[in-house]
């Protein structure tokens, strides 16, 4: 249903009791909210903050960095490199990728199944 | 276009989303529920006319649809879209130098307005734009002086006069061929294309920028926004859509994941950075909780047709701006507002984060939008009616009337409601699309595409 937007409030707002006592009646999402805290205490305070956006950003990222490289050139040192291809998860740490190890993405050469 | 009303008589079908009545027309697509990760559907788009229907997948394919067009003065005029062409537009790429792995999936596909024979379309993932340029071809020439009709040279000993060629009818056939790649102007994934109304230039947004091209021009593109910080730790927005006015080629706009809309005028500045209009709801604070922000983030934002609106799409809703006014939408639509109490959950299975487009009808009067179990739902501005409809094999007999759908909130379930819990998360209904003149509609599913009709056409 629409609503025209005479006021600010929004639908799960209930108005006078929580300024007098903010435990009485909760609204539905921060009753969620209390839910979630519960099962992730360690969850921080800035959801919509830098660490979810950069990991937005950072999508498609396979590969850390240098470092992640000198980690797995040192724990390979006396290893021999796996000869099978190995997963994807297991590429990084202990193995040095090059080209040929990553997973050939090869584009799907069958027809669309909306065409069919 | 008249909804059920024909001239005179003033019949009305009374039903949901006003004066229409859905029925179902067709659908396409496997009926297997394993779904293939190539087959999901990404993107939707109608052309100008609504005579063809663009579908991208995660596979990066684009398959196009043509509406055969029946005898418009048949009672039950009943349009197919059949498929006209298919190719792949877009293949998996691995940036070596950025150790970034990059999808073939089609984001978006915009149509451009039609100049001549041939359709173009730009179509995009993450980051290469295409234009694809989609031509017919119906004849084919014959009587080569030096080849043979399967190509093989004639023996030159056995040409002994001159012959004109000829073109001879042949079966249609359908060609794609990509005419211009735009690449490596984007460092952030590519969300939204917009083809401007003076159809010479297109904007490409990504995260953090929003780039101008010259169709015709692939080695150029000039950075219009950029709301990168220098420390990106700082970082506390994204942009999350942007689209060109209409009608008027120097203003566009793009949306944020912190639920505002930003109007910029391209006459001001070459860069706009500053913004010409702020949209924003005001909140308020005692109502802030930890998901508010990510479900006040804008996964569409659509001009009206007429150019005096835009909608935006958040999580639980659907918003009318007049632009004219910036402090606050003037209609406001609840999509799913029982989902609010399970925002937990969908924090947990990251449905929290699902991007749901919205689309206008033609006369802009009506707008859609998908939802969890295969639902969609339709509100009509002028008649203030709703409606939720369901996307389905089970109601896919030919013309069968969609029947309203109702989700059950409180205790008591009535028959044919269907209860929160049972929704299944995993139907989601992210792209719809609708004919730029007729109520015909286009929805999909996973990995089907659903095409629907009013019953008075």
């Amino acid at each position: 249903m629409s609503e025209d937007n005479d006021e600010t409030q929004t639908a799960e707002e209930t108005p006078v009791e929580e300024t007098e006592s903010q435990d009485k009646v909760i609204s539905p999402e921060k009753a969620e909210e209390a839910k979630l805290k519960a099962r992730y205490p360690n969850l921080g305070h800035k959801p919509g903050g830098s660490d979810l956006l950069r990991k937005r950003l950072q999508k498609g990222q396979k590969y850390f960095d240098s470092g992640d490289y000198n980690m797995a050139k040192a724990k390979t040192k006396n290893k021999q490199l796996p000869t099978a291809a190995p997963e994807k998860t297991e590429i990084t740490g202990d193995h040095i990728p090059t080209p040929q190890d990553l997973p050939q993405r090869k584009p799907s050469l069958v027809a669309s199944k909306l065409a069919g | 276009m008249q909804c059920g009303i024909s001239a005179g008589k003033g019949i009305q079908l009374e039903g949901p989303g006003g004066d229409m009545q859905w029925c179902f027309s067709q659908v396409k697509g496997a009926i297997d529920d394993d779904v293939a990760e190539a087959d999901i559907i990404s993107t939707v788009e109608f052309n100008h006319t609504g005579e063809l229907l663009a579908t991208g997948d995660k596979g990066g394919r684009v398959v196009i649809f043509q509406q055969e067009v029946e005898n418009k003065n048949l009672p039950q005029f009943r349009s197919e879209y059949n498929v006209y062409s298919t190719f792949q537009s877009h293949e998996p790429e691995f940036d070596y130098l950025k150790s970034l792995e990059i999808e073939e999936k089609i984001n978006k596909i915009r149509w451009l307005p039609q100049k001549n024979a041939a359709q173009f379309l730009l179509s995009t993932n993450d980051k290469t734009i295409k234009l694809w340029k989609i031509s017919e071809r119906d004849k084919r020439p014959e009587g080569y002086n030096l080849k043979e009709e399967d190509g093989r040279y004639r023996d030159r000993n056995t040409i002994t006069a001159l012959r004109v060629p000829v073109l001879i009818p042949m079966d249609l056939m359908v060609e794609a061929s990509p005419r211009r790649v735009f690449a490596n102007a984007h460092t952030y994934h590519i969300n939204s294309v917009s083809v401007n109304s003076d159809n010479e230039t297109y904007l490409s947004a990504d995260d953090l920028r929003v780039n101008l091209w010259n169709l015709e021009i692939t080695d150029r593109s000039f950075n219009i926004v950029d709301i990168k910080p220098a420390n990106m730790e700082e970082l506390t927005e994204v942009i999350t859509a942007a689209e060109f006015h209409p009608h008027q080629c120097n203003t566009f706009v793009y949306s944020s994941s912190k639920g505002t809309i930003r109007l910029c005028d391209m006459r001001v500045s070459a860069l706009c950075d500053k913004h010409s209009k702020l949209f924003e709801e005001p909140e308020n604070p005692s109502n802030r909780s930890f998901f508010s922000e990510i479900i006040s983030s804008i996964s569409d934002v659509k001009f009206s047709h007429n150019g005096r609106y835009m909608m935006t799409r958040d999580y639980l809703s659907v918003k009318i701006w007049d632009l004219n006014m910036e402090n606050r939408p003037v209609e406001t639509y609840q999509v799913h507002e029982y989902l609010r109490s399970k925002l937990c959950s969908l924090y947990e299975n990251d449905c929290i984060f699902d991007k749901f487009e919205c689309c206008w009808n033609g006369n802009d009067s009506v707008v859609m939008t998908g939802s969890y179990n295969n639902f969609f739902r339709m509100f009509d501005r002028g008649q203030r009616r709703d409606a939720t409809l369901e996307a389905s094999r089970e109601n896919s007999k030919p013309l069968q009337v969609l029947k309203p759908r109702k989700v059950c909130t409180g205790g008591k379930r009535k028959k044919d409601e269907i209860s929160v819990d049972s929704l299944d998360f995993n139907k989601k209904i992210l792209h719809t699309a609708w004919h730029p003149q007729d109520n015909i509609i286009a929805v999909a599913t996973i990995n089907n595409l659903y095409i629907f009709q009013d019953k008075v056409n």
